[in-house]
């Protein structure tokens, strides 16, 4: 059972690093217009001109 | 339109590296097309950094070097794309970044990774209780739980805390206080359970409970917000701004939160008044249905006092701002609208009623199980430790989400039926509602006049006019060009101001204008007026043919009969209060078979009715636009306005409805009783699961487990019957534009 000395806290860690990721994603304004965001992926424009 | 010199700068507010930053609310935004248009037509203009619409509330975020584009040219070139756009007063832009709604996304974040985590360490230790876990470990688990419950339950908690807070320091009891009193003491037991090395802790029960609440309060605030983010586009869009006239002659467009008493503003032909003053110069008629109800329209001369909302007819007026003097309507008005609103009771939500029933009931068994427990001989401390479970178990949970999961449901279908809750708790009070009061003008009517009876293609002259209605930005010359679909205007036209317009066709004289302009005689507008009440008459001359008069309506609303028929067939009673004359209100009335009405109401009469009414019992409905109708709209039980009401009569209803059409209140109404049902039910399903639930506790048989179970499974079926509303209502509604 020693091994959960090491197990929890990774397990807590890692977690916390998409706890992290998320906040990050929030505080970034990902979020802030995710009707846009579903049209925005089929806008082709976007790609370097050939 | 005028284009005057606008004053941009209040629009603009300096962004990052001498970039200079504006947000517009723009209309026409329909499909993803747009946004890739709009975005790519703008960074065509020189010096544009960034420009990005978002499409979920329609607006425009640009940012640009000032020096090489001006505010005015993004502006033009929107119009030029097809899109009115128009610039948030950063001055009202209170909270655009909605915080809130950040800080409760956060929130939930933690208390989710917190609950996850604490979850696997419970079913670990609760596995292990049913098999060979040994005390250590199970007190290490124990302390780990601690350890991410209490940090989570201080960060994710404060939304509780705060509004629990408020409401016992205002001597009230509301849903939260339970909340936090049932948190608290789950949290401190289980802390006094893992010192004292036992088998169960209930941190899984604390922190999902907040989880569990934090969804209900996000879906409630991102309703809200939406809802205020639309309204407050629209607002932007009416563009409220004026065109004041400096000292030195120039005149400059300033939005309204900038125009001071004493100020001297111009309002040209065909333009909304913005603001409540005098007429200093100029001759005009004015539209003043919006304000007092009458869809006649009234001649103005200087000396005379304009309303905001009025829409001004041919003429160009020089109005000195005014702030109320004590003796004018909209004197009258605001004081009506500040007694309306004290007078009205503070209507108590039904959740925070179930709260003051609920708070007192489980406190009060936990109690009696505290004290039957010490009774039946059980030490204070277990015995302690079953009342808290008792607490535990019956967590408000379901009743926390009972309310806001069905708000959300509907005020989604509302939203799609084109209208705006102010409110939230408008849902449950539109649903008592036995009697509807309706403004005519503005209300059962169009805004705008449109010509009585059809055209006749052939008429020569009558084409003729309308051409040369296009001159003129009066009211009544434009509905004389949408009713002849006139494209070409007739060169060389001249313009009498308040009288009508003149021009020359093959020689002949057109006259087009008021009666007396084109020479009708007294006998026959008499006629006419006989003919179509309360109709404003045009004139069309030509040469030395006879006068033509041609009347105009403010026409009913296209579903107006329809949706008057239905709600008196679901058996509203339904009365018009309006201020216009007697019998175009008549007509109206008849029309639409309404039986009670009354015309030519001042706004103290109108109030005076819905307090009759209110007294008598009934609950009241007021759908009203024009500023006499602010106070009834503040008074009633809950009131609906168009979005064409004037600014204050907006502020003072529940609610606002779009386009053209009068179904959104009959919508209203179905689904406010079918959310009041789902509401009820929601309540007697957390009913119900306490009434299972306390005995259990109050026998001392819960283990956390349990709770974990009861709590998910009483949660998930008051949102999965909230969700169900969205079955079964398969009438797809648009808004009109």
């Amino acid at each position: 059972m020693d091994v959960l000395i090491y197990l929890i806290p990774i397990a807590l860690f890692l977690g916390g690093l998409g706890l992290v990721a998320f906040l990050w994603s929030l505080k970034s304004g990902q979020y802030d217009d995710l009707e846009g965001a579903k049209w925005r992926i089929l806008d082709d424009d976007d790609l370097p001109e050939k | 339109m005028t284009v005057h010199q606008r004053d941009w700068q209040s629009f603009v507010t300096p962004a990052e590296d001498g970039a200079v930053h504006m947000d517009l609310a723009v209309d026409g935004i329909t499909c993803a097309a747009c946004m890739g248009e709009i975005e790519r037509g703008l960074k065509r203009l020189p010096g544009i950094r960034k420009a990005r619409v978002n499409l979920t509330s329609q607006r425009l975020a640009v940012d640009w070097v000032e020096d090489q584009t001006g505010a005015d040219e993004i502006v033009a070139e929107l119009e030029r794309l097809g899109y009115a756009a128009h610039p948030f007063d950063p001055a009202s832009q209170k909270e655009r970044q909605d915080k809130t709604g950040k800080q409760l996304l956060r929130c939930l974040a933690v208390a989710g990774f917190a609950g996850m985590n604490i979850m696997l360490l419970s079913v670990s230790v609760w596995s292990g209780n049913a098999s060979d876990i040994t005390p250590e470990t199970r007190d290490f688990f124990h302390w780990i739980s601690a350890l991410i419950a209490l940090p989570t339950v201080a960060y994710s908690g404060r939304p509780f805390i705060k509004s629990a807070f408020r409401a016992l320091s205002s001597g009230r009891l509301n849903m939260d206080v339970p909340i936090v009193i049932g948190v608290g003491l789950a949290v401190a037991l289980s802390l006094v359970q893992t010192i004292q090395h036992h088998h169960h802790a209930y941190f899984e029960s604390a922190v999902m409970l907040l989880f569990f609440l934090l969804i209900g309060r996000y879906l409630d605030h991102n309703m809200r917000g939406r809802t205020r983010s639309f309204a407050e586009n629209i607002a932007a869009l009416k563009a409220e701004v004026a065109a004041r006239i400096n000292l030195d002659g120039t005149v400059r467009e300033v939005p309204v939160s900038k125009i001071v008493a004493g100020d001297l503003v111009l309002v040209a032909g065909g333009e909304r008044v913005s603001v409540d003053g005098v007429v200093e110069t100029g001759i005009s008629e004015i539209d003043q249905s919006l304000v007092t109800g009458e869809s006649v329209l009234v001649p103005v001369n200087p000396g005379q006092r304009v309303y905001a909302g009025t829409l001004n007819g041919a003429g160009a007026l020089q109005v000195r701002v005014e702030v109320a003097s004590g003796a004018t309507l909209l004197d009258e008005v605001n004081r009506l609208l500040e007694a309306a609103s004290q007078a009205k009771s503070k209507y108590v939500q039904i959740a925070d009623r179930a709260a003051q029933l609920y708070a007192p009931l489980v406190h009060g068994a936990a109690a009696l199980t505290f004290l039957g427990w010490l009774v039946a001989g059980l030490a204070w401390q277990p015995a302690l430790v079953i009342a808290i479970s008792v607490l535990i178990i019956t967590c408000p949970c379901a009743l926390g989400l009972a309310v806001p999961a069905v708000q959300v449901v509907v005020s989604g279908q509302l939203f799609k039926s084109g209208i705006l809750l102010n409110s939230g708790d408008a849902i449950e009070r539109l649903a008592a509602i036995d009697t509807i009061l309706f403004d005519k003008t503005g209300t059962l009517t169009l805004a705008e006049p449109d010509l009585v009876g059809a055209i006749d293609p052939e008429d020569e002259v009558l084409i003729l006019a309308g051409r040369l209605a296009l001159a003129s930005r009066h009211p009544l010359s434009m509905a004389l060009v949408k009713a002849t679909g006139a494209l070409t205007p007739l060169p060389d036209v001249t313009e009498t101001s308040g009288a009508g317009l003149e021009t020359h066709v093959n020689g002949t004289t057109l006259r087009l204008g008021s009666p007396l302009f084109c020479g009708a005689d007294a006998a026959s507008v008499e006629a006419r007026f006989a003919d179509v009440p309360g109709a404003s008459l045009l004139a069309v001359r030509y040469g030395d043919e006879p006068v033509r008069l041609l009347a105009f309506r403010q026409s009913l609303r296209p579903d107006a009969k329809a949706v008057i028929n239905e709600l008196t067939k679901q058996g509203y009673a339904l009365e018009i209060l309006s201020g216009d004359t007697e019998p175009s209100v008549r007509s109206c009335a008849e029309v639409l078979e309404i039986q009670n009405w009354q015309a030519v109401m001042t706004p103290s009469a109108k109030i005076a009715r819905l307090e009759a009414l209110q007294a008598a019992g009934h609950k009241v409905l007021m759908v009203g636009d024009g500023l006499n109708d602010a106070p009834a709209l503040a008074g009633a039980h809950v009131s609906l306005s168009p979005v064409s009401a004037v600014h204050l009569s907006q502020a003072a209803a529940d609610a606002v409805f779009l386009g053209h059409k009068l179904q959104p209140v009959a919508d209203a109404l179905r689904l406010s009783i079918k959310a009041r049902r789902a509401i009820e039910q929601n309540l007697w399903i957390s009913t119900i699961y306490n009434i299972i639930a306390v005995p259990i506790a109050v026998a001392g048989f819960v283990t956390p487990l349990m709770a974990a179970v009861a709590m998910s499974a009483s949660s998930l079926a008051v949102t999965a019957n909230a969700l169900r509303l969205r079955i079964g209502d398969g009438k797809k509604t648009t808004v009109a534009n």
